[in-house]
């Protein structure tokens, strides 16, 4: 299984990756992740390669092999869109936050319907997930990632008290609560996002 | 037995632990900085944030020669800072172990070069190992610091960043307790006068011929028998980009690249029919593999730049990488300055000056680019002041152009301070900039000695940044608040035309950590003229559409910089 998650630095990309590793940790197999801090968390686009197997040698994804690519913001689904396989899937946040170079105006700003066009075109496979919106109304923009986790354990052949047992072990104990209910939020969703 | 998912960093510290090393220091640099984070959580070490990588390797070297097993951490560009203690360090020898770990950064992620640091080993005369994972990352350092013992000689461990930032499964062991052997005068061995010297070199061309041999039949250097028709010389994380794409050839892999087990080579090459070499970054390996008249393939197919993964593996080396889709062109998104950050309010103070700036290491060289666009160099840590200096020597009073520099508080401290001393000795008009957010930013917030905390949480005594510029022979320095933007505009102007040297201490907390200043600002887009002037500002909260200035509500920390910059007191 390859995972690809992508991002804008401060999202929560690594906690997310961090919970999808210690899953398949926790599920007895091989797993590496693979990932970049620095320069490229402030701000910048994020990505976490998450491969696990019964052996995984190589720590990152080749393009056009990722079974699954998890995107936080629009712009960075279609920027990694080509590490997808023929029939994976492209979840992804319909959320957009625009670079700073579009923000001030230098660079001119891609419009939503080109954007649909094109995912749509490079992974015929794919769900928007509105999980920032639905952070918000839980009070807490910051479990974006949490709601994200719970549409894709959809996709995943982990059964839910696996991934109640890898929060409660990763989430700091006063936020484990709302965290479980971002992950069921996020459940739901998949659903509801499902195309009519 | 217990499996955890460690990244190479945390694999690293917890081995130097079970190792029993007793002193760590380090200088925070991506990719290398979590080591020491986490080596700080076992109790039973000492560990230090060092003011600078020389500083580090020093204190760790000194703890070595007092018998405790020690450890130094740097990224690649700070073992150049450390590069006069490390050759000594090898004509020295040790007491106790010496580790010496170098994260490389290969596709320079967060680095200024991607420099090879395999070749420090051949340079400096010292054992070079290369782990591949996690599990390798923390059983190499704890083979390293037998290996110091054993041939009295510092062992370098090489990271690269997607060993140091990748995590895999690692089967943890206890700490070994070592005995304290205590300090000891050894003049001959400690004391690099020329004449004791040359016979330390001696002994270490000695001590090295006894790490060759070592390196032929360590398993460290394995050979690994596949289909002979194709054999695969490998180190670090290219073994596994390797043995992804071609599962059924030989491979030598080498977890020890430095003595170079040559006979250990031919051996393998006389087994296999093609001999192909693949590493990151440089031709390491394959000069040796070539010196010793054997015919490869390496760099003339695969890069010398950038970072290597399966799929550049792929298409340089087999005729059956399939074809994928190429990537999208759409905008960029470099990393910018956060929401509210102080740095914002200094460098939209500065842009649009003329004025020469010599830039420094850290969060604000993001300063460079659009909108600010206030700096003109990135060299490496503290060549602000002094790239300042010597410009302001070459030009003649006839370029008006003031001469100035901005350099961060954690920077400032690793190598400013004698860039400073300087300009002030040799009598340069040079204006430092010290952007004071009372953190090392960049690296993710580590304490420096400015902010009175240690590594290991104990409160210290603060270095206050004005008094040591007075000390350093500086008479004009002034502290000001970024976010007043023009307050911190006219003590600038105010500076340049004293046209003597100043330093300028601009002080605010980094955003990340002070926190919101207040509720989210907002646009009255009946008050927005749609100007743009706030976009100057470069605050990654700010954003225009349909003509007006719009703040996103769930960045904005609520500074005020932008209110105090609209011209029709639209925010509020």
């Amino acid at each position: 299984m390859n995972i690809l998650i992508c991002g804008v630095g401060g999202q929560g990309v690594l906690l997310f990756s961090r919970l999808l590793a210690n899953l398949a940790l926790t599920a007895g197999l091989d797993v590496k992740k693979s990932e970049v801090h620095g320069m490229a968390q402030r701000g910048g686009s994020v990505t976490s390669h998450i491969r696990w197997s019964k052996r995984v040698y190589s720590p990152l994804i080749e393009e056009g092999t990722a079974d699954i690519i998890v995107a936080f913001e629009q712009l960075e689904a279609l920027r990694y869109s080509h590490f997808l396989c023929p029939n994976g899937w492209l979840i992804y946040d319909p959320l957009r936050i625009e670079p700073l170079p579009v923000q001030i105006g230098l660079v001119e700003k891609v419009t939503d319907d080109f954007l649909r066009k094109r995912l749509n075109a490079r992974a015929p496979s794919n769900r928007p997930v509105p999980a920032f919106a639905t952070a918000c109304n839980l009070g807490n923009p910051r479990v974006q990632n949490m709601v994200m986790l719970g549409a894709v354990s959809h996709l995943l052949e982990f059964p839910v008290s696996l991934y109640h047992q890898v929060i409660e072990l990763l989430v700091k104990p006063q936020f484990v609560q709302l965290n479980l209910e971002a992950f069921a939020a996020g459940r739901d969703l998949w659903a509801q996002a499902a195309p009519k | 037995m217990q499996r955890h998912l460690l990244s190479g960093d945390e694999a690293v510290a917890r081995g130097a632990w079970e190792a029993g090393c007793g002193v760590a220091a380090a200088y925070p640099g991506t990719p290398s900085t979590e080591i020491l984070e986490n080596l700080a959580t076992y109790s039973d070490v000492y560990c230090e944030w060092s003011v600078n990588e020389k500083v580090a390797l020093e204190v760790a070297l000194g703890a070595a020669l007092a018998g405790v097993r020690s450890l130094a951490a740097m990224k690649h560009v700070g073992l150049n800072v450390a590069a006069d203690p490390l050759f000594s360090a090898a004509y020295i020898g040790i007491r106790a172990g010496l580790v010496i770990i170098t994260a490389d950064d290969p596709g320079l992620h967060s680095s200024q070069n991607e420099q090879d640091n395999r070749f420090y080993g051949l340079f400096a005369k010292l054992p070079v190992l290369c782990p591949s994972d996690s599990q390798e990352a923390k059983d190499f350092v704890k083979l390293g610091f037998e290996i110091s013992e054993q041939f009295d000689i510092p062992v370098l461990v090489r990271l690269t960043t997607r060993v140091a930032h990748s995590s895999s499964i690692v089967t943890l062991s206890e700490r070994t307790t070592q005995p304290a052997k205590g300090y000891e005068k050894q003049l001959h061995k400690t004391t690099l006068l020329p004449a004791f010297a040359r016979l330390r070199h001696i002994d270490l061309e000695q001590r090295l011929a006894r790490l060759q041999k070592y390196s032929e039949a360590t398993a460290l250097n394995q050979i690994d028998m596949g289909n002979p028709d194709l054999g695969i010389i490998c180190d670090g994380v290219a073994y596994q980009y390797a043995r992804e794409v071609f599962p059924q050839a030989s491979f030598l892999k080498l977890g020890m690249v430095y003595p170079f087990p040559a006979q250990l080579v031919l051996n393998f090459a006389e087994k296999v029919r093609q001999l192909v070499v693949i590493e990151e970054v440089d031709p390491f390996i394959e000069l040796q593999t070539r010196a010793l008249g054997l015919n490869v393939t390496g760099k003339d197919r695969l890069p010398r730049t950038g970072e290597l993964n399966p799929r550049v593996i792929r298409v340089t080396l087999t005729s059956r990488a399939p074809k994928v889709t190429p990537e999208e062109e759409i905008p960029n998104r470099p990393p910018a300055l956060c929401p509210g950050c102080p740095h914002l309010g200094l460098f939209y103070s500065l842009q649009k000056q003329k004025v020469i700036i010599g830039g420094d290491i850290g969060c604000y060289t993001l300063g460079a680019l659009a909108p600010h666009q206030a700096m003109d160099t990135c060299i490496d840590m503290g060549a602000s002041i002094t790239f300042a200096h010597g410009v302001d020597k070459a030009l003649s009073a006839n370029d008006p152009r003031p001469r100035l520099a901005v350099i961060g508080d954690s920077t400032f401290f690793h190598s400013g301070i004698t860039g400073l001393i300087n300009t002030v000795y040799n009598q340069s008009n040079v204006i430092t900039i010290i952007t004071d957010n009372r953190t090392t930013g960049m690296t993710g917030h580590q304490d420096h000695p400015g902010t009175g905390k240690t590594l290991m949480g104990k409160e210290t005594k603060a270095v206050d940044l004005e008094e040591l510029c007075r000390a350093c022979g500086v008479e004009n320095v002034i502290r000001v608040d970024p976010y007043q933007l023009q307050q911190t505009r006219k003590v600038i102007r105010q500076v340049i035309a004293e046209k003597k040297p100043a330093v300028i201490i601009s002080q605010r907390p980094c955003a990340l950590l002070a926190g919101p200043q207040g509720p989210a600002k907002k646009v009255d887009p009946d008050k927005c003229i749609g100007c743009r002037a706030c976009l100057a500002l470069g605050c990654p909260a700010l954003s225009f559409e349909k003509e007006k200035a719009v703040i996103i509500a769930t960045s904005c920390t609520g500074c005020g910089m932008c209110a105090e910059i609209c011209p029709r007191e639209a925010i509020g």
